[in-house]
Parts: C-alpha cells; sequence; structure tokens
C-alpha cells in the first residue's frame, strides 16, 4: 500500500515589494508517497522553486508570504511548527540540492566542515563517527575521500554539485528536494548527475521531488509528474499518464509539442505561442487562455476546476 | 606563501627608497631655510649662512640626497637641525604614545562598529537599524577636535571623572582613544552592514540554513567570515592612517606623539628629523598592508592559493 509522505493542500504564495504583489504560488495541490519521485515541470518563474522552498520554509524573508494552505509532513503541518523544530527537520528528514552548486557551497570552508555540519546538527555522533559518515556519503557520490579536506573551489562544476548532493543525503533523509540540480552544469556532466541522483533515490528510497523544466529528465526518473504554469498546476498524475495518456492539457501538449522530432525534417522549432503572463498581472479565468489554441469564452471568464481520471487531473475547461 | 612574504618584504626596498627620495625633494626645494627659521628673523645673515654651511646645506641636492641615504642605509640618520641630538631619540620618546593611541582608537572602532553592523543588517529596516545608520552618519560627520573638546568639557571640566591632557596613566587614553574611534566605528559599521546585507543573501548561507543550522551559526560562521575581507581592509587602513594622522586629537590633548613631532619638524624645516618620522609611519604602513594581505589567505582560501 503506498503511504503518503507529503501533503500539499490549497497552498498559495505571495512575493509582497513596495511596487507590486506578485502571486507565484495559486492554490496548489501535491501529494508524495514514500519512496516515490515527483517531477514538477514548468517554465521559469512558474513556481515551482517557490513551492520548494515554502516546504522547507526557506521563503525569502519578509517579502514572501504563505497566504493559505497547508503541507503535510509525516502527519504534522510543517507550516505549524516553531522555527526550532523546523530547524530540526531541515537537513535531516528533509534536504535539499540546490540549482547552482558554484554559489551553494560556502568557499571559505572545506568540504569535509560543509557535509560535517549536517551531521554535527541532527546526529548524535561522535568525531570519529562523523569523518566516517563524511567519507562514506562522498564515496557514495563518487569522490575519492583523500579530497575532502580540499575548499569547493578547487572542484569542477559537477563536482560540486555531488558535494551538494552529498551534504543533502548525509542525515538519510524521507525527502529530498532536488531544485534543477543539472541546470547549470553542462550536459555531458548533466546526464552523469541525473543518473546519480536516480540511482541513489532508488537505492536510499528516499522520496524525491525533482524540480527541473526539462521533460526528458523526468521522463528518465520520476514516477509521478506535475505540470505547473503560473502558479497553478495545470496536469498531474503518474509518468505514463503525462507521457501515453490521451488526454491533456493544452498547455502540456505545447510543451510536448516544442520538442523537436528527430524523424521528422524539421526546419524550425514549435514554441508556444506567446510567453508567460507577469505574475503580478495573471489573466482573468485560465491562466493559459491567452495563449491556448483552444480557447473559448468560458477560459476568459472563469477559472477552470481540476477533473480527475483515474488519479490523473487536468485542469481545463476542455474536459469538464 | 613563504616566497610570497619574501617577494613583499624585497618590495620594501625600492619603495622605501623612493619615498625617501620624494620627501627629501619636498623638504629641499620648498622655501625657507633651517638657520634663518632656527636661528629667528632677528639673526645676522653672516650666523645663518654659517649654520646651514656646517649642516652642510651649501652641498648640491644629489650629493645631499645620497649621503642621506648612505648614512641611512649604516643606520645613521643623523642629528636633529633644531635640538642637535640625534633624531631617534625624539621618535623613540614619542612612539609608545602614538601607536598605543592609534591601537586603542582602532580596537574601539572595531568593537563598536562591527557588531552594530552586523545587527543593523541581521535586523535590515528594523529599529535598531535605522538607529544604528542614523547614528552612523551622524558619528562619520562629528569633526575629531570638537569630539575631543566636547569630551573634555563633560568628562573632565563638568564631572571631573578624566584628565584633559598630558599623558602618564591609562585614563589618560580614554578620551583620546574614543575620539579616534569614533568616526572609524561610524564607518566599519556601514561598511559591515553592506558588506553582510550581501553575504546573507547568497545561496551558500541559504544551503546552512537548509542544513537546519541556526541563525547565530548562519551569521557567524557563514556569513560573517565571508563579508570579512572589505573589513579588514578597511581596518588595516585605519590603523596605518591613524599612526601618521593623529595630529588633531594628539594637539586637543596635548599629547605627545608622533604627529606633533613631524609638524613641527616640517615647520622648522628640521629635514634629517621629518626623514626618519616619515621613513617609520611609511614602513610600517607597508607591514601593515602586508598583514591585511596574509590575512585574507587566511579568511579566504581562494585567495590563500593565488600566493604562490
Amino acid at each position: 500500500m503506498r503511504e503518503k509522505l507529503l501533503e500539499i493542500r490549497d497552498l498559495k504564495v505571495i512575493y509582497k515589494t513596495d511596487e507590486e504583489t506578485v502571486e507565484a504560488v495559486n492554490n496548489i495541490d501535491l501529494d508524495l508517497y514514500k519512496g516515490e519521485s515527483l517531477g514538477i515541470v514548468g517554465e521559469t518563474g512558474a513556481g515551482k522553486t517557490t513551492t520548494a522552498l515554502s516546504i522547507i520554509r526557506l521563503l525569502p524573508y519578509r517579502v514572501a508570504k504563505i497566504l493559505s494552505g497547508e503541507i503535510i509532513f509525516n502527519e504534522q503541518n510543517l507550516l505549524e511548527l516553531s522555527e526550532k523544530d523546523m530547524r530540526k527537520i531541515r537537513g535531516n528528514n528533509i534536504s535539499m540540492i540546490f540549482q547552482d552548486p558554484m554559489s551553494s557551497l560556502n568557499p571559505v570552508l572545506t568540504v569535509e566542515d560543509q557535509i560535517a555540519e549536517v551531521l554535527r546538527l541532527h546526529m548524535d555522533y561522535g568525531k570519529e563517527m562523523i569523518k566516517k559518515r563524511v567519507k562514506e556519503v562522498l564515496q557514495l557520490v563518487g569522490i575519492p575521500h583523500d579530497r575532502m579536506f580540499e575548499y569547493p573551489h578547487q572542484f569542477s562544476g559537477g563536482m560540486k554539485q555531488r558535494v551538494g548532493i552529498a551534504i543533502a543525503l548525509a542525515c538519510d533523509p524521507d525527502l529530498l528536494i532536488a531544485d534543477e540540480p543539472t541546470t547549470a552544469l553542462d550536459v555531458t556532466i548533466q546526464a552523469q548527475v541525473l543518473n546519480m541522483i536516480d540511482e541513489l533515490q532508488s537505492r536510499l528510497k528516499t522520496s524525491m521531488i525533482l524540480i527541473t523544466h526539462d521533460l526528458g529528465v523526468v521522463a528518465q526518473t520520476c514516477d509521478n509528474v506535475a505540470i505547473m504554469y503560473a502558479g497553478e498546476i495545470v496536469e498531474s498524475g503518474t509518468a505514463k499518464d503525462i507521457f501515453e495518456g490521451e488526454r491533456h492539457h493544452p498547455y502540456t501538449e505545447g510543451l510536448f509539442g516544442s520538442i523537436p522530432n528527430l524523424d521528422i525534417d524539421e526546419k524550425r522549432l514549435n514554441p508556444i505561442q506567446g510567453v508567460m503572463p507577469e505574475p503580478s498581472m495573471l489573466p482573468s479565468g485560465c491562466r493559459f487562455h491567452p495563449r491556448c489554441p483552444h480557447c473559448m469564452d468560458i477560459c476568459i471568464a472563469e477559472s477552470p476546476q481540476s477533473k480527475s481520471f483515474d488519479g490523473h487531473h487536468i485542469k481545463c475547461h476542455l474536459f469538464l | 606563501m613563504k616566497r610570497y612574504i619574501i617577494n613583499r618584504l624585497l618590495l620594501l626596498i625600492p619603495t622605501i627608497l623612493g619615498v625617501t627620495f620624494i620627501i627629501f625633494t619636498i623638504m629641499s626645494l620648498t622655501p625657507g631655510d633651517p638657520g634663518r627659521i632656527i636661528l629667528g628673523q632677528g639673526a645676522e645673515q653672516a650666523d645663518v649662512d654659517q649654520f646651514n654651511r656646517d649642516l652642510g646645506l651649501d652641498r648640491p641636492f644629489l650629493v645631499r640626497y645620497v649621503t642621506y641615504v648612505a648614512n641611512a642605509v649604516r643606520g645613521d640618520f643623523g642629528l636633529s637641525y633644531r635640538t642637535g641630538r640625534p633624531v631617534y631619540e625624539s621618535i623613540r620618546n614619542r612612539f609608545p604614545f602614538t601607536v598605543t593611541l592609534a591601537f586603542l582608537g582602532v580596537l574601539g572602532s572595531m568593537i563598536i562598529g562591527i557588531p552594530l553592523g552586523i545587527l543593523s543588517a541581521v535586523k535590515q529596516y528594523s529599529f535598531w537599524d535605522i538607529l544604528g545608520s542614523v547614528s552612523a552618519m551622524f558619528l562619520a560627520a562629528v569633526p575629531g577636535f570638537w569630539l575631543g573638546l566636547m569630551l573634555i568639557l563633560f568628562f573632565s571640566l563638568r564631572l571631573g571623572w578624566l584628565p584633559s591632557s598630558g599623558v602618564g596613566t591609562y585614563q589618560h587614553y580614554i578620551m583620546p582613544a574614543i575620539t579616534l574611534a569614533i568616526p572609524g566605528a561610524a564607518r566599519i559599521l556601514r561598511l559591515t552592514r553592506t558588506t553582510m546585507l550581501e553575504t546573507i543573501r547568497t545561496d551558500y548561507v541559504r544551503t546552512a540554513r537548509a542544513k537546519g543550522a541556526k541563525e547565530r551559526t548562519v551569521v557567524w560562521k557563514h556569513a560573517l567570515r565571508n563579508a570579512l575581507l572589505p573589513i579588514v581592509t578597511s581596518i588595516g587602513v585605519s590603523f596605518a592612517a591613524a599612526l601618521g594622522g593623529t595630529v588633531i586629537t594628539e594637539a586637543v590633548f596635548a599629547l605627545p606623539g608622533l604627529g606633533t613631532l613631524v609638524i613641527t619638524s616640517i615647520r622648522m624645516k628640521d629635514t634629517p628629523q621629518v626623514m626618519a618620522a616619515v621613513l617609520l609611519l611609511s614602513f610600517l604602513f607597508m607591514i601593515i598592508i602586508l598583514l591585511i594581505d596574509l590575512t585574507y589567505g587566511f579568511i579566504d582560501p581562494r585567495i590563500k592559493s593565488m600566493y604562490r
């Protein structure tokens, strides 16, 4: 039986500055089951990272506000925890791999120091045990442990991201959030790092949320997929629903349509027409209607409800 | 690292030579002659000429310069035109006051400036931040002599707690050190606030938070060390500047320091005295800058790896 690890209900996050209010995440629902992986796909600015940072409650202080919703993790609502209790969860039960390995490691501390820190915070280990565990996780991510006394600037980008992964996995988290872990790496290294994350995730039976804008990555790694557009989840389901299902949200269709087909001699790429709306000036009704090829009158007037086809959710008037 | 230090020390030689040449030139080419100034306006011209000849001032400029350098290399910095005593005597007497004062002043500005700067950054836009910024701007704008006089007025004349001038006990240093520390504290506060604001927004600080580290650890271990480079520079330069630039403070509190000595000697055209004092100050200045650069290496391993 699948056991729920994380449940996001009706989450709404805004960024408020003096000039404008940005509706970054709008009433999303998400479920993640133990041992499974969920891919969140969407363009830049769709609210993927905001969703991730909401889970570990590290949204930019003062600017970001969670207006409503619940994030239930292991049967407790993370949004109601005190900062002190939240600290016990960060790095220990939920850990995160960040997008840019170049800037995510502290330049003045050795790699050993940075991995050991998270162990010292959460594990009741002695000095020797910590050292042993640091070597262990370094080996896990394929870094020779004699490099543990080096500083981040002595590592290449891909190696730095491996260190980031080692930090994230050091305390055996229940949930690993990987926020575009390979976007900043070059293509050859991307595949290596991605394979490693995939392999470690299934070996360690960690649940994972993988944030990406690359459908290929999701197809390779994830059990479940959620497609985000303008702060909403427009379609979600199993990888099979998304990649092989018959019904799709027009945005998902657009995403697939924009991947060039190698079998046909295509002169031009087929991008989705238009650009994503300014998140401070979202359109009325369905957020996607200005770019949608199937736009109807109701789409401009009313925001569609999500409809479920056996766990495959689509938020579109076409299917209501 | 060793080679780097040796190279830097060797570089001191041409720099010091350059300094001697510039000071010597300025002292020689500016109008006025020591004989007239020291003997006074009423003295006979013949006596003045004789006095100058005794000092060797009738010889050409380059000859005098080369002689000076040749003597200085052997450790002979000459006699003061004014007192006829070896120049190092008055420097030795005054140097400790100046160093103590500069050290206390810089220490004071660090103790006030760094914590308040961190507080202002961590609690940006809070009451403390606004209070810190406003008082920093006010204090940076306060002239040293005015602050010194106000301190004397209040603590010496009104309350009678501290001596207003001279040297002798540690109490004599309190007000001069405060006078020197306040503007420096204001500068360090603003600088610390700015660099801390930058570092606490970096990705690696977010990584530290994502590990579950306490806010205190995040600020002191992860952010501060990265924010330290510009602060260290500023402190080092302030200290070096304070060594030569405490003249006003010395004057207000009647402290017999190096600054006063240099000013008096320049006015008296006492070239050997000026040369010796300025050489010592510029030597110290360069040593301090070297120490700052070495400190960088300790703070930031990326810089250390470049010191080859």
